[in-house]
């Protein structure tokens, strides 16, 4: 089931109530949620995600704009008529009921020719016990599982119905570290198996980067960016999105574009044809070479070594970043004794953003 | 370190001493008078020990008749009240204009006095000769025949009673469901919406089972509140409960203790320890039942 | 498909108005049943003597009304005795209550002693003492201590509680310990601790607390009634029911009603000015009194 949002607009009245103006949690948000797909909705809190989600489920109710399931116009259809699956941050397991009766529960509504029997209700809740390995735990109390069995159950109990679209808001925060890993994983897994249109919130770079099959990047209720991982990586379109993006974060310089060259400081680093002006140059960690007669100087602050690569901490006054963290291969010999280091820019990770906007200025090397 | 302890018990002496005074020796000294036979107030003399008081007590026509209108009251005002209390926070929950404002209304008859708001009750219910009363107009208007609700017929005393009492319970119970009711994680609602949970399944299997310790808190504080039932009746009948047939059990122990059918402190003794047994039963049996039910 | 979709819509925006307008119905519905006593109360207080007594159907709305029964309701009977009355019982009870269980309070929860526990636990059990039990007995101690209509007699039973007591020891114990050391450090006495700093910060419960007394004490009639039958110290509730029953020689309702209008104003006054105070207090915690 493709998803297609229109112009959706979401204000909400300000919760002062001196103040007049609605606050826009999102902002004449269009885009096509192809079938079938993984797609992570990823920005800082409070950028509208949350609310996004919330209005594909049909919880809350747009200002403006339309959404489309398949060709069906399903703006005004109440959540529980939409068919979606949703999983909540805190997983929302009803407490009182075990396992087997969470997951069920969405089944027990079902009226008409589509109810069901007891046994077709536990064999079908069996089976998405199974899909996410939890069907050794049918008859727990949802206080009797760890968070990533809980989580899980919620998978399941989204899963059961059958949606045509399943929702997740923030599915991996309450997990530990570890336990994230390897359960993003997993929904991928999930994901691929059941082939459901999928789309899920997280303010987690790194976790959307790795299972999604498209990233929508999103800032104050507006799209930023949307594509595929790599490409929103290597090609971000606003000083936003190339910040947002990568760990450890890109580094970005004061610079200026002079008589066909991009300076940092007093440092010439090459020749472009970029117009003249004040720029932001970005750099990604691994867009540094270390190199004798590199054009970039930066003071040396010490060195981490992560085996197959070398972490250069350095400082230059022109960053905005406290320090640099450049990613080189561990087999550069470094002098760590030496006060300076010398770096030359690889000109593809090199990202020049205007000074007025923020957006990006594409450039080609000379 | 001793000094350490004298300070505390003298912090601690005033309520040490009132507590003695009015609530652990009135405890003991209870049984003792309920086992004194024949005691005399006048000079504070009885004849022997024994278990005759609770026999008389047991075969007082106006203490059976005390339990009797106890036990209907009880019976019929504590699951009437809890419903409509729900019913009523279930409504107010669900709303959001307008919300504080009933709520606000809902809790005034908490603050007023029983005895005085008992006679406004008094005046809407009551047969005069000059007038039947605005709660007997109704009753004409819908093709009833008018009733004497405070001196007539004991269906529709107890009616008034009942009405009455429920009036006074309501604002505790709306403001205990309604806080309960706000405390249940609203992600519980979302996702049974999301589901196509209808609003009925939804309070029986979600709403219900979430709120069953408040629901059953206010079960049993009902029945000892009800069980306790007093200062309702005398606002609606006056202080002669027994010449109305409305009296309660703790109005039978107030009426032995003083008054002109009172001076027998052994006969109220053993009616209030009557009572504080059944309550105590009663209150053991909502303790067994809620622990099959509570799910937490 | 789309028409399926558009029947949909439209029943569920149908039943989600009718349940609103339901809703609003039943709390409008409960609501009136909650006001029109007050409505009937204030409407008969201002009716004449006369005109209420003519009305065999009562009228919704006077058109002649007449303060002459709140004059008749403080001159008739001795209501402004009862009233101050009242207030003296209330303004004494509640202080000095406050004044036992503040240090009853603070001894358990920063002082330590032996027997703290035992001590407090039995505390605790003695709420589960129903007053029915002890009446009897401090109705007859009162009596031999011939305290019967005086205040001494009225107040005394009434000035301890264990469930405040418990209520605030709950509050003082959530006081981090830091500051007691920090003030023991300084060189604080335990007493000024207590004055200077726990009870500015466990304010908010010693209003609730004093107000929850206050609408306790305003609306008690049980002990006052055994305890007193001379008028001169009778309190609102068994003046009241002194007015109902001997009242104003004779049945005289409009002045019946205003003295209980005048009976239930400064509770109302004292709720809309303390509302949240004393719902979250009664939510924590109380039970009609």
């Amino acid at each position: 089931m493709k998803v297609v949002l229109q112009n959706l607009t979401k204000k909400f009245p300000n919760r002062n109530k001196k103040i007049k103006e609605d606050v826009v949690a999102v902002n004449d948000f269009s885009f096509e949620i192809p079938d079938g797909k993984l797609i992570g909705l990823l920005g800082p809190s409070g950028c509208g995600k949350s609310t996004t989600l919330n209005l594909i489920s049909g919880l809350q109710k747009p200002t403006s704009g339309r959404i489309f399931f398949g060709d069906d116009d399903v703006t005004d259809l109440p959540a529980e008529n939409r068919g979606v699956g949703l999983v909540f941050q805190n997983y929302a397991l009803y407490p009182h009921l075990t396992v087997r009766e969470n997951i069920t529960f969405p089944l027990g509504n079902l009226k008409g020719k589509d109810k069901l029997t007891k046994e077709q209700m536990n064999e079908k809740a069996l089976e998405a016990a199974k899909l996410v390995q939890i069907d050794g735990l049918m008859d727990r109390k949802p206080n009797e599982l760890s968070g990533g069995q809980q989580q899980r159950v919620a998978i399941a109990r989204a899963l059961v119905k059958m949606p045509r679209v399943l929702l997740l808001d923030e599915p991996l925060s309450n997990l530990d570290a570890r336990l994230r890993l390897q359960t993003r994983e997993e929904l991928k897994r999930i994901q691929t198996e059941t082939k459901i249109t999928t789309v899920f919130v997280t303010h987690d770079q790194e976790e959307a980067m790795s299972i999604s099959d498209m990233i929508v990047v999103m800032k104050d209720g507006v799209i930023q960016q949307i594509g595929a991982p790599q490409d929103v990586y290597d090609d971000p379109v606003n000083l936003f999105v190339a910040k947002f993006l990568g760990t450890p974060p890109i580094t970005v310089f004061d610079g200026k574009v002079e008589k066909g060259a991009l300076y940092i400081g007093s440092d010439k680093i090459f020749d472009t044809d970029a117009p003249d002006g004040e720029v932001y140059a970005a750099v990604r960690p691994e867009g540094f070479i270390l190199d004798d007669n590199g054009t970039l100087s930066c003071d040396l602050k010490r060195v981490e070594v992560m085996g197959r690569d070398v972490t250069i901490v350095s400082a230059n006054t022109y960053s905005h970043n406290p320090s640099i963290r450049s990613i080189v291969s561990a087999e550069n010999k470094i002098d760590i004794a030496s006060a300076s280091v010398r770096f030359s820019l690889k000109p593809y990770k090199t990202h020049l953003f205007s000074k007025a906007d923020e957006s990006r200025i594409y450039y080609n090397v000379r | 370190m001793d000094n350490k302890n004298n300070k505390a018990w003298l912090y601690l002496l005033p309520a040490i001493l009132f507590l003695t005074a009015f609530l652990v020796y009135p405890l003991i000294d209870v049984f003792v008078y309920s086992f004194e036979e024949g005691y005399n107030s006048a000079s504070q003399t009885f004849f022997g020990v024994g278990t005759y008081n609770y026999s008389y007590v047991l075969h007082d026509p106006y203490f059976l008749r005390a339990v009797q209108n106890t036990l209907i009251l009880v019976f019929i005002t504590v699951p009437l009240s809890t419903g409509i209390a729900l019913l009523i926070s279930v409504g107010l929950n669900s709303i959001t204009k307008l919300k504080e404002l009933f709520q606000t209304v809902y809790f005034l008859p908490y603050v007023t006095n029983t005895l005085a708001v008992g006679l406004v009750f008094m005046i809407l219910f009551k047969k005069t000769p000059y007038t039947d009363g605005l709660v007997n107009l109704i009753i004409n208007f819908f093709g009833g025949s008018s009733v004497d609700f405070i001196d007539g017929p004991y269906w529709a005393k107890m009616f008034v009673l009942c009405f009455y009492t429920i009036w006074v319970v309501m604002p505790f119970k709306i403001l205990i469901f309604t806080s309960a009711l706000a405390s249940v994680n609203k992600d519980y609602y979302n996702a049974a919406k999301v589901d196509g949970t209808s609003r009925f399944r939804t309070f029986m299997k979600i709403t219900l089972p979430m709120i069953s310790p408040t629901v059953f808190y206010l079960v049993i504080t009902g029945f000892i509140g009800a069980f306790k039932a007093y200062s309702d009746a005398v606002a609606l009948f006056g202080t002669n409960l027994n010449a109305a047939e409305m009296n309660t059990i703790v109005g039978y122990v107030y009426d032995m203790l003083y008054g002109d059918s009172g001076g027998y402190p052994s006969y109220a003794s053993a009616a209030a320890i009557i009572l504080f047994v059944i309550v105590l039963t009663i209150t053991c049996i909502n303790l067994l039942v809620s622990k099959k039910h509570v799910h937490y | 498909m789309v028409n399926d979709y558009e029947k949909i819509e439209r029943s569920a925006a149908l039943r989600s108005r009718v349940i609103k307008v339901i809703v609003y119905s039943l709390l409008i519905f409960w609501g009136l049943m909650v006001l029109f006593p007050f409505y009937w109360m204030i409407l008969t207080s201002i009716k004449s003597y006369a005109s209420y007594n003519s009305e065999y159907i009562p009228q919704f709305l006077t058109l002649s009304p007449t303060l002459q029964n709140y004059a008749d309701a403080f001159t008739a009977v001795p209501l402004a005795k009862y009233f101050l009355n009242t207030l003296i019982f209330t303004v004494i009870t509640t202080a000095v209550m406050m004044i036992v269980i503040i240090p009853a309070a603070f001894a358990f929860a920063r002082l330590e002693f032996a027997g703290k526990n035992l001590l407090f636990t039995l505390f605790l059990s003695l709420m589960m003492i129903p007053n029915e039990l002890v009446v009897i007995t401090n109705y007859v101690t009162i009596t031999n201590l011939d305290l019967r209509n005086t205040f001494t007699g009225l107040i005394l039973p009434s000035v301890t509680s264990v469930f405040y007591i418990y209520l605030l020891k709950e509050n003082f114990s959530q006081i981090p310990n830091e500051l007691y050391f920090a003030a023991k450090v300084d060189g604080t006495s335990d007493m000024k601790y207590l004055l200077r700093v726990m009870m500015p910060i466990c304010r908010p419960t010693l209003v609730t607390i004093a107000i929850l007394k206050i609408i306790e004490c305003w609306n008690s009639y049980i002990w006052p009634r055994l305890i007193t039958d001379n008028e001169a110290y009778y309190l609102v509730s068994n003046g009241i029911q002194e007015i109902r029953e001997n009242g104003f020689g004779r049945e005289n309702i409009p002045a019946m009603m205003a003295a209980v209008v005048v009976i239930s104003v400064p509770l109302v006054i004292l709720f809309l000015i303390f509302r949240k105070k004393i719902m979250a207090g009664v939510a924590r915690g109380g039970t009609k009194g």
